[in-house]
């Protein structure tokens, strides 16, 4: 009898399975490989910037002339000149920036007859011109008497005057800051009083007068603080033979690195680890820390979700529970999805023409008319910064609100209405609270969205240095209307507008890693909260 | 009979409903008696459970519905466009099918309708919780549990606490759409008993799909099909000699 064959036989193709599980694979594969190497890549150039690497001391040979190069060996690579030869390349940093100009050398290889690493070589950080490298030689106190390097005190020594000097710093800051800064405002307030006729010009004169000698007193004390740090200063002799006489005032940190082992490294890059994040930035955000800018990423980031969550979720009631479902609200919801997908800069654009110009000069015009023309909320600001991301990021939490209200079973609801609750109490006790995970799933996503946006906040508020945080101990304590750092501008103002690229390398990878970091530990926070919530009443579905 | 005696308390008449072109319901004439358990039974889609949401107006929430004749509560017309729908269900307590506690403790949930009349007063609430759940003969299975999530309750538990909600306002009237259609026969006994001793304090109305559910717990029984009460009598009544042929073929298993 002829065997059948039987319908169910597949050929050959589909055999081993679905073909196509391979194209859905692959496409799953290629994102996370590159969110995966982004990652990666992000981790190791950021970190590795707080590494202190050996600084080298290069002997070279050119046309004859020998000379010698100390520096750290940032990179080697193969570069084609323009006739086709390849050649290798070392980029040296070299520091003292004040004698040479530029603080990166490019060497060829071929020049280079050897290297050494001698434990002498200290790298100094300072408040200006960058890093110094160079061999200490004396240290000069304030009375005249020097102390030569070759002192078995002189690193403990060095060390103690820079925690001097650090003390001598905060109070000058805080006279400058603070004190002058009190002063200048009351002495404004006079004038303002002066200019609105609330008081005489003699009035103003004999008010004024206190103050002026307290400017003056302040500022005396300021600059004595000032000449009594500047007369200590540290020699170093650098590789080329030229002598650094760097004052104490300037001086920041000074490690030799040439010197430690692993654990010694290790305890300075968590010192300049800490530095970055607590610090404010100095010598045009190359140097110093960014701690202003995650002052403000937060903050603002923060406040745009106290603005959106309240009226994104009051918009999506509306839509879902009170609209009468027709035409006109189909319209309307696909309107603010559309709205998640405008560009950011138009945001921007109608925050400053909206936000800023219309209603920013119209509170200046009415509660703040005193200090005209200096313009109060009329400018960019934190509070004007959050409200505009809120309005970018309103479609998301609208959406999100919309589905988790209508994923409220409608048993639940009548259950509610049948207990006599009116239609408010029902959405408030029940809706809502069932609805508040799906709720905080959306500003999860606003806030991961609002966090990373730069170009919307770089016409709103936010500035390459802001002197104040928003938050200070100033009354009345909250600023709203002060411009403030973000660290995604800081990204894009260190790698694209700096004045020294190359030095400011490390700085931008540092940022991007701190900005994805904080967005994470936001995130987190917000996704632990939400399980939290989940957890307490675990749906009873099935 | 012993049904005569009593009150009439939910007083239906010449009732029509519409579900926008649909009629749902052909003039129902009806009148519950106090105290008593009545028992609508008929055929999926024959409009028992559109009555019984009509009794606390629970259809006015779908869109494009309207009602002919009226419904009276206790002497009080439920369709009077004077009545404040509101006030109306706080008189009326609902059990659904399934069982839909609130995402909230099972305290939080026996005390919503009071909580919604702006009744705060934590004692009032402390008894109003022992009451009912004690009415609801959960009380024993909860009394030590009552802030965790009602979520954690079996199915059967969770209808009782829909129960104790329900009551815990003190309505005059209970409605309960098919209350045990989604519980094990164990839980559905428990809830028959619980039925029984409910009746003493309130007027309930059962939709039932189990006929033998409809003899074990009800007084009386009204058989409806296609949208019109074809028959109402005392369930003994019914179930034993029944006037029409369509209640007798319906009771009997043999319907078309």
């Amino acid at each position: 009898m002829l065997a059948q064959k039987s319908s169910f036989t597949t050929d050959a193709r589909c055999r081993k399975g679905e073909s196509f599980v391979w194209l859905t694979a692959a496409g799953l594969t290629a994102g996370i490989t590159m969110t995966v190497a982004l990652l990666l890549f992000l981790l190791y150039q950021g970190l590795s910037s707080f590494w202190p690497n050996q600084i080298e001391v290069l002997d070279l040979q050119t046309d004859g002339t020998t000379s010698k190069v100390a520096g750290i060996v940032v990179d080697q690579r193969t570069r084609k000149s323009p006739d086709g030869i390849e050649k290798r390349e070392w980029q040296i940093f070299r520091g003292n920036k004040d004698l040479y100009g530029e603080s990166f050398l490019f060497l060829d290889e071929n020049t280079i007859t050897g290297t050494s690493a001698p434990t002498d070589y200290w790298l100094i950080e300072r408040m200006e011109y960058g890093n110094a490298i160079g061999a200490p030689q004396s240290y000069t106190n304030a009375d005249g008497s020097t102390l030569a390097a070759t002192d078995g005190n002189f690193a403990t020594h060095l060390r103690d005057r820079i925690e001097y000097v650090d003390g001598k710093r905060d109070l000058l800051l805080e006279i400058e800051r603070k004190k002058l800064g009190k002063v200048n405002r009351e002495l404004d307030k006079i004038d303002i009083n002066l200019k609105t006729q609330r008081i005489t010009a003699e009035q103003a004169d004999a008010q004024r007068l206190p103050w002026q000698q307290q400017f003056e007193t302040l500022t005396l004390e300021a600059r004595t603080m000032r000449e009594e740090i500047a007369k200590e200063s540290l020699l170093v002799r650098t590789v080329d033979d030229k002598e650094l006489n760097i004052p104490l005032s300037q001086l920041v940190h000074f490690y030799a690195p040439n010197q430690g082992g692993f654990f010694s490294k290790l305890g300075e890059a968590l010192h300049r680890v800490w530095n970055f994040v607590s610090e404010e930035p100095r010598a045009a955000n190359t140097e110093g820390g960014v701690f202003p800018a995650i002052f403000g990423t937060v903050i603002m980031t923060l406040l745009m979700s106290l603005f959106v969550t309240p009226l994104g979720v009051v918009a999506a009631i509306y839509l879902r529970e009170y609209a009468k479902q027709g035409v006109l609200v189909k319209a309307v919801r696909i309107s603010v999805n559309n709205l998640a997908g405008v560009p950011s800069i138009v945001f921007g654009v109608f925050g400053v023409a909206f936000f800023i110009y219309f209603i920013g000069s119209n509170v200046d015009a009415f509660f703040f008319s005193d200090k005209l023309p200096t313009p109060t909320y009329g400018t960019g600001g934190i509070f004007w910064a959050s409200l505009t991301l809120a309005l970018l990021t309103l479609p998301v939490v609208i959406v999100a609100t919309e589905e988790a209200i209508a994923a409220v079973p409608r048993g639940v609801r009548e259950a509610a209405l049948a207990c006599g609750a009116s239609k408010w109490q029902m959405i408030q006790r029940v809706v809502l609270p069932a609805s508040v995970p799906g709720i905080l799933t959306g500003v999860i996503l606003a806030m991961a969205r609002g966090a990373g946006e730069v170009a919307p906040l770089m016409i709103v508020g936010v500035v390459k240095f802001a002197p104040s945080l928003p938050l200070d101990d100033i009354s009345p304590f909250i600023h709203p209307e002060r411009k403030f750092m973000h660290l995604g501008f800081h990204i894009y103002d260190l790698g694209f507008q700096s004045p020294d690229a190359e030095a400011a390398k490390p700085m931008v990878y540092a940022t991007t890693l701190l900005l994805i970091l904080i967005v994470v530990v936001m995130n987190l926070t917000a996704i632990t909260l939400r399980n939290r919530i989940r957890k307490k009443f675990a749906s009873n579905t099935f | 009979m012993s049904s005569s005696h009593k009150h009439d308390f939910i007083s239906v008449e010449n009732f029509s409903f519409f579900y926008g072109e649909k009629q749902a319901l052909y003039d129902i004439n009806m009148k519950v008696p106090e105290h008593q358990v009545t028992a609508l039974i008929g055929p999926s889609g024959c409009g028992k459970s559109t009555l019984l949401r009509n009794m606390n107006r629970l259809n006015d929430l779908i869109e494009g519905t309207c009602h002919q004749g009226d419904i009276i509560l206790n002497g009080s017309s439920l369709y009077d466009p004077l009545v404040n729908v509101i006030s109306l269900r706080k008189r009326v307590g609902m059990v659904f099918q399934k069982y839909n506690p609130f995402a909230k403790s099972i305290y939080e949930n026996v005390v919503f309708s009071l909580r919604v009349s702006g009744r705060n007063q934590r004692a009032l609430l402390d008894d109003v919780v022992e009451e009912s759940l004690r009415n609801a003969a959960l009380w024993d299975e909860v009394k030590d549990r009552l802030h965790d999530s009602a979520f954690g309750l079996s199915g059967g538990q969770q209808q009782r606490l829909c129960i104790a909600r329900a009551i815990a306002n003190q309505p005059e009237i209970l409605l309960m759409d098919e209350p045990c259609a989604a519980l094990d026969p164990l839980a559905t006994l428990k809830i028959e008993e619980l039925i029984q001793d409910l009746k003493k304090q309130f007027t309930i109305v059962i939709v039932t799909h189990n006929m033998a559910q409809a003899t074990r717990c009800s007084d009386k029984t009204a058989f409806m099909y296609l949208g019109k009460l074809i028959e109402f009598d005392d369930t003994k009544t019914i179930f034993t000699h029944p006037k029409e042929k369509q209640t007798e073929q319906y009771i009997t298993g043999s319907f078309g």
